[in-house]
């Protein structure tokens, strides 16, 4: 096998398992600081025993995110030093940025969330989430800048550079503010936040429910389960705004890329929109799809009866990229997408109802989601990469059709690499990455089983404690202001 | 001074900054299995329990101003020691969950497996940074072209000097003990403390018979370890200041202040590092072939615009980040007291 196609597994499979873990703390973080204001505000116990509750299950998260997360920095030199000699000079600004604003940030303030509880104040330690939720946000500004650069390269020259014999070109930085604001960083930024909130959300709901079906926890399930649905239906609607104008932004600056989302090989006037389907690359078609006629030309450029560019066209400029993979991922996510909402906006009118807990299958449908919710996160990023290929770094067409820059996969490995030592470290990561999945799981499972601690005010004997227990009830016995001693204590 | 040197000076700063801070990580990692009981293992993970983390970043931030400052560095040194970064990798994965994964479960198997995982990882990684700052200084083969042109063992055992990056990765381990073991004297009391003491004396102890090894070893065989001591005669006094901090330690362990010992530690890690920064200047990696072309702050560099820029944001961001990490070691400064939030 060779070099390239094991680097490339390699990646595949160290991303994708790396990302199960950071929107989820981007998510998560922002649950914690909201649970954390409102303690402060309030003051009641169930807030302060929920946040302590998914703080915990953060921290397990953030551990694996962080541990998972070095391999990547480290990768770009290991597997792809071609790739990082072009890149490194406007690639590493931005990587470095994400070091010293947000990576220092997060893991200080993490410390103070995680072990702080008994050691700073309530308020400091609300600034402390504040501040990891604030620098998981900013780490994933730079490296989606620094991945939308490779898609819409901007504010870079290209310029010979000289090191002994060897003279290559490589890409240097012109313009900062263009680099970092290139033509797709914003709208893929907001998609990628946008993703994370939902998941957040969906974890939540999944843990909730799942305390509802059991009928424990129910108070801090109820409000858990309730404050996560509006914010995933929020996020799920304001999901499909974001999605379509990623979609026009790769119809201008991607054709190629758009066109393998939906399996266009021939350019189309009024082209319509796969609603699923099967690409067939030797037949040039696509097999079983069911589709919506001019909705692909509408969705790319406003009009329905615009004419969008299929592959054998844009073959000669950009390549081709692999189409089935870039058409399942890319309708798997919309499904997805689709899927939240039409469930979000039934479970919030069965919520406005009040009969929302009563549904029991709605509730196993949210034990379960958070599944998907994975998934699409997942399969978004790979229609994204498979799609740029076979570029890297994807090149400029110019208006007189002048392909400039650009860098092809295939020639951005490391020089000095074998197969062999690729095929070993796969196998490696591959043993570890399995070992942790499954720790994680396990651990992640105890900690729900055990659930939140019964929210008490200090000084209350066994007494109080028993006798809260044989009521079988959640809360603080004397109502609203009660928890404000274990707040403040906290 | 340009960007350059700039550069090259804020790198060894990065990298000083992590061998001083995660350096005691490593060095309470290795000592770990001499704790007696679980109450004794969990105050020793836990006296570094809240600040692993953030004292990791160095080395992330270090590796993310290595690419952007010096790419060519970046994309050869990485491609070049690929399998021993694949370890390096290894051991920084298994330590990271073995800290965070090993409280959360009662089972006897299960912590003890995760006590190993903790110990072998902190030994590894403390050996494998030695051993690459070992092979920089004595050289690597670089072919005509600037690109690695060698193996495994020409980074570990290079046959000119096969001792050599063995013996800096020894002295690295026994340093990261010793400083390991001041620091968890200064978090623990009791009868914990009163072994750690004896640790202290046997760190320091190996340390310095590694330490004059290694330096003769140094004079007598790697020419480019003084070198640059005629150009830069200043460079004597961080020789001495090395020196004085290391015979600094001894009085005030006896003494009895651990404190300063601390930072007398950490004084002489900071000054090795700029040791080894002052012998490979201007080199970032020497060509140890005769027709090869070593990578140096220039020829490796990003453009002078990217270094500009880069400098702003280490001047807008490192204030930001000395002064909340400074009140993060203050939060938790003192003896570790165990509770729910532990590992």
């Amino acid at each position: 096998m060779d070099v390239v196609f094991l680097s490339r597994l390699q990646f595949a499979l160290t991303i994708m398992f790396h990302y199960i873990f950071p929107p989820l703390t981007i998510g998560l973080s922002l649950v914690i600081v909201y649970l954390l204001a409102l303690r402060l505000k309030t003051g009641q116990a169930i807030y302060d025993s929920a946040a302590r509750f998914w703080t915990k299950i953060f921290g397990i998260n953030f551990a694996v995110g962080v541990a998972t997360g070095i391999v990547m920095e480290f990768q770009f030199g290991t597997n792809w030093a071609v790739y990082s000699r072009y890149v490194g000079d406007v690639f590493g600004s931005a990587l470095a940025a994400e070091g010293i604003f947000a990576f220092f940030l997060e893991s200080g303030f993490l410390a103070v969330l995680l072990f702080g509880w008994d050691r700073v104040s309530a308020k400091f330690h609300f600034f402390a989430a504040c501040m990891v939720s604030l620098g998981s946000i900013f780490s994933s500004v730079w490296i989606t800048v620094a991945n939308s650069w490779q898609q819409t390269p901007a504010g870079f020259v290209l310029r010979q550079h000289q090191v002994g014999e060897r003279t290559f070109l490589r890409a240097e930085i012109t313009d900062f503010w263009a680099l970092v604001f290139n033509p797709s960083s914003v709208h893929r930024l907001v998609h990628v936040w946008f993703g994370a909130f939902i998941l957040g959300a969906f974890f939540v709901m999944s843990i909730a429910a799942w305390y509802l079906l059991k009928g424990r926890h129910v108070d801090f399930a109820r409000r858990s389960f309730t404050g996560a649905l509006v914010l995933g239906t929020v996020f799920s609607l304001a999901q499909l705004v974001s999605g379509h104008l990623q979609a026009e932004n790769v119809a201008e600056h991607q054709p190629a890329k758009l066109a393998a989302f939906e399996g266009l090989y021939e350019s189309e006037t009024g082209a319509g929109l796969y609603l699923w389907g099967w690409p067939d690359d030797a037949a040039q078609t696509v097999r079983f799809g069911v589709r919506v006629p001019g909705m692909l030309s509408w969705l790319a450029t406003g009009d329905a009866s615009a004419t969008v560019r299929g592959m054998n066209e844009l073959e000669a400029d950009y390549g081709k990229p692999p189409v089935w993979i870039s058409f399942q991922s890319y309708h798997l996510m919309i499904a997805i997408g689709g899927l939240f909402i039409v469930a979000t906006l039934l479970a919030l009118f069965l919520r406005w109802r009040g009969t929302l807990f009563d549904k029991r299958w709605l509730l196993w449908f949210f034990v379960f989601a958070v599944l998907p919710a994975f998934v699409a996160n997942q399969v978004g990023w790979a229609a994204a990469e498979v799609g740029r290929q076979p570029w890297i770094v994807y090149p400029t067409v110019g208006a007189d059709g002048q392909v400039t820059g650009g860098l092809l996969t295939a020639d951005a490995v490391s020089e000095v690499v074998t197969s062999g030592q690729v095929l070993s470290s796969i196998l490696m990561f591959g043993l570890l990455y399995l070992l942790l999945f499954v720790l994680w799981v396990m651990v992640l499972n105890h900690k729900i089983q055990h659930g939140p601690e019964t929210p008490h005010r200090p000084g209350e004997g066994d007494f109080m404690d028993a006798a809260r227990r044989r009521a079988g009830f959640g809360g603080t016995l004397s109502g609203e202001k009660d928890g404000a001693g274990s707040a403040a204590n906290a | 001074m340009d960007l350059n040197v700039l550069w090259y000076l804020l790198l060894g700063v990065l990298l000083g900054g992590y061998a001083v801070l995660d350096g005691f990580d490593f060095g309470v990692g290795m000592l770990s299995p001499l704790a007696q009981d679980d109450r004794e293992r969990r105050i020793v993970l836990n006296s570094i329990g809240p600040i692993w983390d953030g004292n990791e970043v160095w080395l992330v931030t270090f590796g993310g101003a290595m690419f952007a400052a010096f790419p060519e560095v970046y994309a050869t040194v990485f491609s070049g020691y690929y399998a021993a970064f694949m370890l390096v990798l290894f051991a920084l994965i298994l330590r990271a969950v073995s800290l965070e994964f090993r409280g959360k479960m009662t089972s006897h198997l299960w912590r003890r497996f995760w006590d190993w995982g903790f110990f072998a990882s902190s030994l590894l990684a403390s050996l494998l940074f030695g051993v690459a700052v070992g092979s920089l200084l004595v050289g690597i083969p670089l072919d005509p072209q600037g690109i690695f042109a060698g193996g495994f063992f020409d980074v570990v055992l290079p046959a000119a000097h096969p001792f050599f990056p063995l013996m800096v990765g020894l002295l690295t381990t026994a340093m990261f003990v010793m400083h390991g073991a001041i620091y968890l004297y200064l978090k623990t009391e009791g009868d914990l403390q009163q072994r750690v003491k004896g640790w202290m004396w046997h760190g320091f102890g190996t340390f310095l018979v590694l330490y004059i090894l290694t330096t003769i070893l140094a004079l007598a065989t790697v020419p480019r370890a003084l070198a640059n001591f005629q150009h830069f005669p200043w460079a004597w006094a961080v020789v001495v200041l090395s020196v004085l901090a290391i015979g600094n330690i001894p009085r005030t362990i006896f003494a009895g202040k651990t404190g300063q010992a601390f930072l007398s530690s950490a004084l002489v890690i900071f000054c090795l590092v700029a040791l080894v920064g002052i012998a490979l200047f201007p080199n970032l990696v020497t060509s140890s072939q005769a027709d090869g072309h070593s990578l140096t702050i220039y020829n490796a560099a990003s453009s002078a615009k990217t270094l500009g820029i880069m400098a702003l944001i280490a001047a807008l961001g490192m204030p930001f980040v000395l002064a909340y990490t400074g009140v993060i070691y203050w939060t938790f400064r003192g003896k570790v007291q165990l509770g729910d939030h532990s590992y």
